[in-house]
């Protein structure tokens, strides 16, 4: 057992410092009967070979993103992540530490979550952000929470144009605490609709652009008509990409911008790890939920970094705290920053472009197909089409060509009634021969 | 070669004047201030090469960005320096003990990481076709019985993303489960003075008004406190056991057995289930649910804060309420439900908008095997062994909080013993800074007045924990000999000397901004 360093001589001699005679005494406060004397039905310990023999096997049946055309996207991206990412959160001294609750010996994790926090205010728009929260759905349930603490109210209009999982996540989380949850139907131009559910009643009114269809919306008169009926506008958005080709949430006037930032320096990983993005107008900060990291001085005046404002959290308030959020994606988040500091400003906008130029490109493709439609009129990396049948068979006859066609809607809202809509995204990693096979292939399924 | 270590300190008592010997840079020799990101990097520079775009393939018109966003660029060297130096103002499992309580910071094997980055694990889309992510799926349902075996449940949500979203999971399984009974009316959760903060934060986010339980002389729930509280309004009870102050609940029969009685469920916080892994089942004490941090119990890294990972298992009572989504087996290989539809119908909802920490099950996965059945009740033991073992070293100088009995996995002081030294906790846990140890967890539990709680873990070697009990008790000698000044100026030898949290919440500097001191970059070149 290569992870415990105990010998049997070091146990014996422990265990006569401590005056217990077995191991057993130090269990005597286990009842008797539950203390279980044989061992569990389950394999024995295995060398490190035996493990990796059987993880690979696993993996090896799984079709990995970069495997050949692939077009899923729907809240979860295929980038490029850059080999230093990976490398440096690697490293010991990120990898293997803690929440920084010793700010003297946790600089590197705090000054990089200080970096964070900027960076993510600077993307959405908005004067301060967070350290980082679980992902983007649940982000979006902690914002409409946070809506009812800062309006008092507790209705929250979510678009139809929302991540259908968002929006369960939201429903789920959002109403136990006490919201009423107005969720729209599923449709392709959702934010129009929205207008009309907003009244003095109204705690947040949450939209999402690009939307679950892609569409790119520009929320300003959104944001005038909540404002002018004392309610927050909730912007948000699942391809972080995005931000560095279009207007931020906050220039269209956003209150809180949430977003998933998987798709800036970390991998698919089948949906999590991943990280969330969440930042808000400065007046409200004393309402957020989660993990802040503020700048301070050391005994000598040096600049330093500490987390800060804790009186919001849940190991000082307790069932008072604004959230009860206790770890956050610390390592995830560091990865976005790294990635980010990469790209910089002009790379994070070639990067966007690249997207974008590919989905167009492949827009294109898809549209001479005869028989499908394209259902989305302005998008980023990734847009709504129409297929003949049920888009959920469509994708599995296109495997049969190595081309796996992207998410059918009905597997996100199955109730929506929109089986013949498929979600097809492309980002850097799209080839024009993937394009051109993706094409073929549904051209000759169709034909 | 000139050797570099001028302003280094290599010995402690050669670096006593740390404090008062400064670089003429202002620095501490290799240990220099790092720049932000913002005050090193440059508008127009980036480190990654791509593709050329064609430029003209918007069609965005006025919703495309005009001004710039404020993204500094830094060349792939100046960014790996950047970081790689900010990591060496940090302290991590891998340089020494950590010995944070309610934490486990243990060994992160690196084999798990290696599985984890497998294609076909890391570039997994979570909404792939099933047919081509089966090994996945049935990873996600061999972790499962893992962790249904291990703790005799006949259930496991896997979706909960940390320990605190599982609590947040499994009193929703809870609330719904008292709904589809006629039970809704109940609107109370008994948590003990002594739990976790989450406790109580996700019992008031639930809806619930949360009534504290009282804790008896030796540090356990008091049962005739819980006892007079059960009422018809009690939804649940909380516990945690191994309980925050380290100790196991004797009681937790007699728990369970009155919580069920009044009709009420029994969460049980897992975070401390490192403890008895191995050697007990939570299903025999009665449990109704229980969160398990994967990376407390099955080693996953901690990452300065996260990623976590809390599946959540639950009794017979309340696995139809489990969220969705969750593998099946079928004819055909496994299937994931990610509706609740026909007979799964009461599931509560969802989590998270995919299946969860499928990069932790890796990971946790990994070591289960790597552990087996007789490993990991060899890990609970080592856990318990390697506490007790500190609690007798360190007991001749410090004043353990319950001085009777075997503790668990984590050895629990008070500050009674530093009392007229002038020192408080927190300035002996700079102090240990300066010694080369990462303090342990400071006034918690909130129930022991100045509370230190060390966890060793499982994966300590004795040597470490030698090393450590004589670097405290020479600590405690200093304290009890006068020498105040070491422990009010302390840390002297850490990357920074102590921080001003006051000033950090007093005048909130959350973002680093352009008019801040510094070099600022160039702004940005017109396109």
């Amino acid at each position: 057992m290569r992870y415990l360093p105990l010998t049997p001589a070091d146990r014996a001699e422990m265990l006569a410092t401590i005056g217990a005679a077995t191991i057993d005494d130090l269990f005597v406060d286990v009842p008797q009967a539950a203390r279980r004397r044989d061992l569990f039905d389950l394999p024995l310990h295995a060398g490190e070979l035996e493990v990796e023999r059987e993880l690979s096997a696993l993996a090896a049946m799984n079709r990995p993103a970069g495997a050949g055309p692939f077009f899923c996207g729907a809240g979860a991206y295929s980038h490029h992540v850059p080999a230093t990412v990976d490398h440096v959160i690697q490293r010991s001294e990120f990898l293997t530490s803690y929440t920084p609750y010793q700010p003297e010996i946790a600089q590197g994790t705090l000054q990089v979550l200080f970096e964070f926090q900027t960076q993510v205010a600077a993307l959405t728009g908005l004067e301060v952000a967070n350290a980082s929260m679980y992902d983007g759905s649940t982000a979006c349930a902690e914002a409409v929470m946070m809506a009812q603490r800062v309006t008092r109210r507790k209705k929250a209009v979510l678009s139809g144009g929302l991540h259908p999982h968002y929006a369960a996540t939201t429903q789920t989380i959002a109403h136990a605490e006490g919201m009423d949850i107005v969720r729209q139907a599923a449709a392709i131009d959702a934010e129009a609709a929205v207008l009309d559910a907003i009244d003095g009643d109204t705690a947040c009114v949450v939209v999402q652009t690009p939307n679950v269809f892609g569409v790119v919306t520009d929320v300003t008169k959104i944001a005038e008509a909540a404002h002018a009926a004392g309610a927050l506008l909730i912007v948000v958005t699942t391809e972080a990409v995005s931000y560095g080709l279009l207007k931020s949430p906050g220039e269209m006037g956003a209150d809180i911008a949430v977003a998933e930032g998987q798709s800036i320096g970390n991998g698919l990983n089948f949906g999590g790890p991943f990280v969330g993005l969440f930042a808000c107008r400065e007046k409200l900060v004393r309402q957020m939920p989660g993990r802040l990291c503020g700048e301070t001085v050391d005994a000598d005046g040096r600049r330093g970094f500490v987390l800060t404002l804790s009186t919001r959290e849940q190991h000082i308030r307790r069932e008072k705290a604004t959230s009860n959020i206790c770890t956050n994606s610390g390592l995830c988040a560091l990865a976005f920053t790294i990635h980010l500091s990469l790209l910089g400003e002009r790379g994070l906008r070639e990067l966007a472009a690249i997207n974008h130029a590919k989905a167009r490109e492949l827009c294109d493709a898809l549209a001479a197909v005869a028989g499908v439609e394209v259902l989305t009129p302005r998008f980023f990396n990734e847009f709504a089409i129409r297929v003949k049948g049920k888009a959920a068979q469509v994708v599995e006859s296109l495997l049969a060509d190595s081309v796996v066609a992207g998410v059918p809607f009905s597997r996100l809202d199955p109730a929506a009634g929109l089986d013949d809509v498929l979600l097809v995204a492309a980002t850097e990693t799209t080839t024009s021969e993937h394009i051109k096979a993706f094409a073929q292939a549904l051209a000759g399924r169709t034909a | 070669m000139t050797m570099l270590n001028v302003g280094r300190p290599t010995r402690p008592e050669g670096a006593v004047g740390g404090a008062g010997h400064t670089s003429l840079g202002g620095g501490r020799g290799l240990l220099q201030d790092e720049p932000l990101i913002f005050e090193l990097g440059g508008w127009d520079k980036t480190g990654v090469d791509l593709p050329a775009a064609d430029q003209d393939a918007s069609d965005l018109g006025d919703l495309v960005r005009s001004a710039p966003i404020g993204l500094p660029g830094l060349s792939e060297p100046e960014t790996m320096r950047h970081y790689v130096r900010l990591s060496q103002k940090n302290h991590a499992i891998d340089l020494a003990l950590y010995p944070l309580g309610s934490c486990t910071m243990k060994h992160n094997p690196r084999l798990n990481e290696k599985m984890a980055r497998l294609a076909g694990f890391a570039d997994l889309h979570p909404l792939a076709p099933q047919s081509t992510v089966q090994g996945a799926l049935a990873l996600m349902d061999r972790l499962a019985h893992w962790l249904k075996t291990l703790t005799g449940m006949p259930a496991v949500a896997l979706s909960p993303k940390a320990g605190a979203h599982g609590e947040l999971c499994g009193l929703l399984s809870i609330r719904a489960a008292h709904e589809a009974n006629g039970q809704g009316h109940r609107r109370t959760v008994l948590v003990p003075t002594s739990a976790h903060g989450t406790n109580p934060a996700t019992a008031a986010f639930v809806g619930y008004s949360v009534v504290e339980i009282a804790q008896t002389e030796d540090g356990r729930v008091d049962i005739a406190d819980l006892a007079a509280k059960l009422s018809p309004d009690v939804a649940a009870i909380m516990v945690t056991n191994p309980n925050t102050c380290g100790l196991f609940e004797r009681e937790v029969i007699e728990i369970g057995r009155l919580t069920h009685e009044a009709g009420a469920y029994f969460y049980c916080d897992g975070a401390n289930f490192n403890a008895i892994v191995g050697r007990v089942r939570p299903g025999d004490l009665g449990v109704d649910a229980m969160h398990i941090n994967l990376h407390k119990t099955f080693s996953t890294p901690h990452g300065g804060g996260g990623p976590g990972a809390g599946p959540v298992v639950l009794s017979a009572a309340l696995a139809p309420f489990a969220p969705a989504p969750w593998v099946v087996a079928g004819e055909d290989g496994f299937e994931l439900v990610e509706e609740a539809e026909g007979e799964a119908a009461q599931a509560f909802g969802r989590m998270s908008a995919f299946h969860g920490q499928m990069g932790m099950f890796v990971r946790a996965y990994a070591y289960m095997l790597s552990h087996g059945a007789d490993g990991l009740r060899q890990v609970a033991e080592d856990a318990v062994l390697n506490a007790n073992y500190l609690k007798a070293r360190l007991s001749s100088v410090m004043s353990p909080a319950f001085p009777e009995g075997p503790c668990m996995h984590e050895a629990l002081f008070d500050d009674g013993w530093l009392d007229g030294t002038g020192v408080t906790t927190l300035d002996f846990a700079k102090a240990m800074i300066d010694e080369g140890f990462h303090p342990m967890t400071m006034y918690f539990p909130l129930v022991v007045h100045g509370a230190m709680l060390i966890e060793p873990t499982e994966t300590e070697p004795k040597q470490e924990l030698d090393r450590f009990c004589e670097a405290l008790i020479a600590l405690a000698g200093a304290a009890k000999a006068g020498e105040v000044d070491r422990f009010k100026g302390a840390p002297y030898l850490a990357p920074m000397r102590r921080l001003d949290e006051t000033l950090a919440a007093r005048k909130p500097r959350l973002t680093w901004r352009s008019d801040d001191k510094g070099v600022s970059p160039a702004p940005l070149a017109a396109e």
